[in-house]
């Protein structure tokens, strides 16, 4: 289902790479295993800067997962970070880490056009990205605004305490 | 850094993967971490088992380099052995380039090129006899890369293969088993994850 949206007329980044940066570090994530976007690819120097949590690149989202399954399984605290794209090419990968071998992941996922389809009108991604989400019993939090900041540490950690997978699906602007 | 071999390229002649494994299964270290998948995971569970074995089966086919790479950037201080297959490493060539990216210098990857797909009914992989399994790992940026169609050479090497500086590529040309069945779990895969993850921390 398209849901209304909030028109922006430029592209929207909610948050700085230092903000994120200081979350991370303040959670104990110690890699972020990424592919970027547009709007979460401008974290990246923000994050190496501080130092405390290493980027790790990949080539294709569904790779995230498993490097990040790799690194829960030797003792680290990973986050994949991605596209909502990414999330729905990563399906077999999810599939194996999260449901077969029960791995409590956790995703921070770029919603594209979600704020604002100026670029691309009647993104599909709007249509496929949340009932993915749901299938693959991911618990995930849209955080659209702001001021919903303090929920992206307060999931994390819930999902941590719960010992289950989660997202945080972030909402952005013009692909 | 080792010099590169190009014992094998063209796959003329091709050793026992049966064999091939035993070498591997035989060098590994008390503290080596091994992860195999397809064919390679079944016949590894015919040999003596290790706490710090991971059997990928069930897996996402192509997953078993990028776990290998995240347990390598987890466990720097262990050498971490991923067997795996042709039609595997096909799948997901790009790892090759992650972990060439992430200077995984523990990481050892050991592609069995058998041409085929084996535990489906051996239907041909494509590029069968054709792709040059150590070619794209240089090209992806790997130094240290060999391959070996004999099993006296590979035993006889296999040493200083794994104990030079990753990452390290080895390309294996092995004979094809047909009409064999494919890997069957060796057991709920969450409660082997939990136990393999203990392992680590021991």
């Amino acid at each position: 289902m398209f849901c209304s949206r909030i028109p922006l007329t430029t592209d929207h980044c909610m948050f700085t790479g230092e903000k994120i940066a200081i979350l991370l570090e303040q959670l104990g994530v110690t890699h972020v295993v990424t592919v970027p976007d547009s709007t979460i690819g401008r974290w990246q120097s923000a994050i190496e800067e501080r130092g405390a949590t290493r980027v790790v690149r990949v080539c294709r989202e569904g790779e995230a997962w498993q490097v990040a399954a790799g690194l829960h399984l030797g003792g680290a605290t990973p986050l994949v970070l991605i596209q909502c794209t990414g999330l729905l090419e990563s399906g077999d990968a999810i599939r194996n880490a999260l449901h077969d071998f029960g791995l409590p992941l956790f995703a921070i996922i770029g919603y594209r056009s979600y704020l604002n389809q100026d670029t691309l009108p009647g993104d599909t991604c709007l249509a496929f990205t949340e009932p993915t989400l749901d299938a693959w019993k991911i618990d995930y939090r849209l955080i659209a605004d702001p001021s919903q900041f303090d929920e992206i540490g307060a999931h994390w950690t819930a999902c941590r305490d719960a010992h289950v997978p989660g997202a945080i699906l972030l909402a952005e602007g013009k692909a | 850094m080792t010099a590169p071999t190009t014992t094998q390229t063209a796959h003329t002649a091709r050793m026992s993967a049966k064999d091939a494994l035993a070498v591997v299964h035989a060098a590994r270290g008390p503290r080596d971490i091994v992860i195999t998948t397809m064919t390679p995971s079944r016949d590894w569970m015919l040999l003596p088992q290790h706490p710090l074995d991971l059997v990928l089966v069930p897996s996402a086919m192509g997953s078993a380099p990028s776990m290998g790479l995240g347990l390598a950037l987890a466990q720097p201080n262990r050498r971490v052995i991923v067997c795996n297959g042709d039609g595997s490493m096909l799948m997901n060539l790009g790892s090759l380039v992650s972990i060439m990216n992430a200077r995984a210098t523990n990481l050892v990857i050991i592609v069995f090129v058998n041409g085929t797909y084996e535990v489906t009914g051996s239907q041909p992989v494509p590029g069968a006899g054709v792709v040059d399994y150590a070619a794209l790992a240089r090209a992806a940026g790997f130094e240290s890369v060999h391959a070996y169609a004999s099993d006296e050479a590979w035993r006889s090497d296999v040493r200083r293969v794994i104990d030079a500086t990753g990452p390290t590529f080895v390309a294996l040309a092995v004979e094809p088993i047909h009409g064999q069945p494919g890997p069957k779990s060796p057991g709920p895969a969450r409660e082997r994850a939990r136990k393999f993850a203990e392992a680590l921390r021991r």
